[in-house]
């Protein structure tokens, strides 16, 4: 299966929010995506899952634009954990998941032996087993973000997009998730926050600024601190591991000059 | 969840479900001002469609078969079709307070009725259920437009009912005073509130369709209505065509709706409680959401239509008023219920 992204350009709200974005995923990679708020990262996830639709260029899935395809047959092979998602329905952490077997299932298909069978598994790779009866509204943050990603699971489509899968997670849960979906045999795409994740995870990490991919290539290649300081505006150490790894350290910024506070008792 | 049960207790429930709608049917002819033993009712029934030949006194045959038993039924198929409404906005909208009265889809419903009725409108190629109908979708895409503008947002949607149904409202008062004669224009008020009285066997072979293709149209699109759980963009990676069940179950609620308006006025608080109802005794998948919903919602008006009979001896309350009068002690409940919940 092959999935990529050709000259997309998308507008929302009168401003141009993704312009000329390409990008070819491999199968079988995890593809990193970062870039700071607002880069366009949600944006992009969502055209690649055929949510929204691209003003020019296409998203071609075995080389037909997603237009071709059905929602269904597009549901079967992409997944996408959204960044956000809430309900107020009082349903279970069991039935938050079992919605991902809505793909396969027809109007008249009964539910299956099968179907639970999968959404055990899914619940137990993410540790969520002994909360299944728990309902939504009493769940933490972190446990209603390992659900959504049960619920990614169980819908078992080759490519996973995951939009900020460690959001609300502790480190723990942070690590192992991205672990078990780097186990898994599937083609993954994630937007992360932090570069260290990205570093240590990612096959490729493509770059995104101001709706553009300013970069993409293996992490020791991106992660350069004159681009993490033109990208985030923070001054980095790189130390790299010589078998390809590569860490991130933050430096503190220089204290500010005083000016703000002069102005402000000037102003008394 | 309703398919994770073996077939034989799904047929089992299923004919429970059908047994009471039949109990319920039958109270609702032997009640009245004249009371009538349900065997009557059952024989009734027998002589009129099998021609059984019981011995019974015409004039208890005559009230059950010409009037009550269908006024029961159109109540049953009104309470089911509203109240599947109501799971449906509900749903669609994300929003726990939507049913079609409070959207203002009643009132536009009403107010088309009246342009017919009153106004003449479509020179008598329109009928009354016509009427109602393009009322209905008039008030339907004023209302969405109005809250697509506000913002989308839970409560735009609300507020653009809320002026959306004071207008149609304020525009069938505005109708009915200026055009229609004093006689007619009581006649309309009541049907208004909510009236069941005139009804009779044609109205049911309008009725009754309309109600169990709006079943048959919900319960196929169960599993969609699931996948609005958290939210549209949610629904559509899941695999759902979310526009195409955007339109078809938005048509298929004003279809319910301008046709019951049509037949008996605008009633509330059957779409808007029932479905609460309905969640905390089976819980939120659609599967077996619907079926109870329309299950209790036929229900709750046929009794409630016995009430409106029985409640002052010699007169008849209107229907809407009884409705009201249970269901907005009912929700007032369920809010605050949800306090302690959310
Ligand atoms: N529907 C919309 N209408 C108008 N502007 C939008 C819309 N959707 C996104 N935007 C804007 O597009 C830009 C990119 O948004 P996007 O959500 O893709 O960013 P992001 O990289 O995911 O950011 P974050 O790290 O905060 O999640 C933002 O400036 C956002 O305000
Ligand atoms: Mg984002």
């Amino acid at each position: 299966m092959t999935l990529s992204a050709k000259n997309l350009h998308w507008s929302a709200g009168g401003a141009t929010i993704l312009s000329d974005v390409s990008l070819d995923v491999r199968p079988g990679e995890f593809l990193g995506i970062i870039g700071p708020n607002g880069s366009g990262k949600t944006s992009l996830m969502s055209l690649i899952s055929g949510i929204r639709k691209p003003q020019a260029g296409a998203v071609l899935l075995d080389g037909r634009p997603l237009s071709d395809h059905g929602r269904q047959a597009i549901a079967r092979r992409i997944a996408f954990v959204e960044q956000q998602a809430e309900t107020t329905e009082r349903i279970t952490a069991r039935q938050a998941v079992e919605l991902g077997r809505t793909p396969y299932l027809g109007a008249l298909t009964p539910w299956s032996r099968a179907d639970d069978a999968i959404v055990d598994r899914a619940l137990e790779e993410v540790d969520m087993a002994h909360f299944a009866g728990r309902l939504w509204h009493t769940l933490s943050g972190g446990e209603r973000q390992r659900l959504h990603i049960a619920r990614a699971l169980a819908q078992q489509s080759p490519t996973l997009l995951l939009d900020e899968p460690t959001n609300h997670l502790d480190i723990g849960h942070q690590i192992s998730l991205l672990q078990l979906v780097r186990e898994q045999e599937l083609t993954v795409v994630a937007a992360l926050h932090d570069l260290n994740h990205a570093a240590m995870f990612c096959d490729r990490i493509a770059v995104m600024q101001g709706g553009r991919i300013v970069a993409l290539g293996t992490p020791a290649k991106v992660l350069e601190p004159q681009r993490l300081l033109e990208v985030f505006g923070v001054t980095v150490d790189v130390e790299r591991d010589g078998a390809g790894g590569c860490f991130i350290r933050y430096r503190r910024p220089e204290p500010r000059p005083p000016r703000l506070k002069l102005v402000a008792s000037e102003g008394k | 969840m309703i398919s994770d049960r073996p077939i034989l207790l799904r047929t089992g429930a299923a004919f429970a479900a059908l047994l009471l709608l039949l109990f319920a049917l039958g109270v609702g002819a032997a009640v009245g001002e004249t009371a009538i033993p349900l065997d009557v009712v059952a024989k009734t029934v027998a002589n009129r469609l099998w021609h059984a030949g019981y011995p019974l006194e015409p004039i208890d045959e005559g009230i059950i078969w010409n009037y009550r038993l269908s006024r029961a039924m159109v109540a049953a198929c009104c309470g089911s079709a509203l109240a599947l409404c109501g799971v449906i906005l509900q749903s669609l909208l994300r929003n726990a307070l939507a049913d079609p009265y409070i959207l203002g889809i009643s009132a536009g419903a009403s107010t088309g009725a009246v342009s017919v009725a009153i106004l003449g409108i479509g020179a008598g190629a329109l009928t009354l259920p016509a009427g109602a109908f393009l009322g209905a979708l008039v008030a339907f895409g004023l209302v969405s437009a109005l809250a697509l503008r506000a913002g989308r947002g839970t409560s735009a949607i609300i507020l653009a009912g809320i002026a959306g149904s004071q207008l149609f409202n304020a525009l069938t008062s505005f109708i009915v005073t200026k055009a229609a004669s004093a006689e007619q224009a009581r006649g309309i008020m009541f049907w208004l509130l909510g009236n069941l009285s005139g009804v009779r066997w044609p109205d049911v072979w309008l009725a009754l369709p309309v109600a169990i293709l709006g079943l048959l149209v919900c319960l196929w699109h169960a599993r969609a209505l699931d996948a609005f759980t958290f939210g549209t963009e949610s629904a559509a990676s899941l695999g759902i065509p979310v526009r195409r069940v955007y339109v078809v179950l938005i048509a298929i609620s004003a279809l319910m709706t301008a046709t019951m308006v049509s037949i008996v006025g605008s009633i509330g608080f059957v779409g808007l409680v029932i479905p609460h109802a309905a969640r905390m005794v089976v819980g939120v998948r659609h599967g077996l959401l619907l079926p109870a919903s329309a299950l209790i919602g036929a229900i709750f008006m046929i009794a409630a239509d016995v009430l409106s009979r029985v409640i002052i001896p010699g007169q008849v309350l209107p229907i809407g008023v009884i409705t009201a009068l249970f269901g907005a002690p009912a929700f007032a409940l369920i809010l605050s219920q949800r306090r302690s919940v959310l």
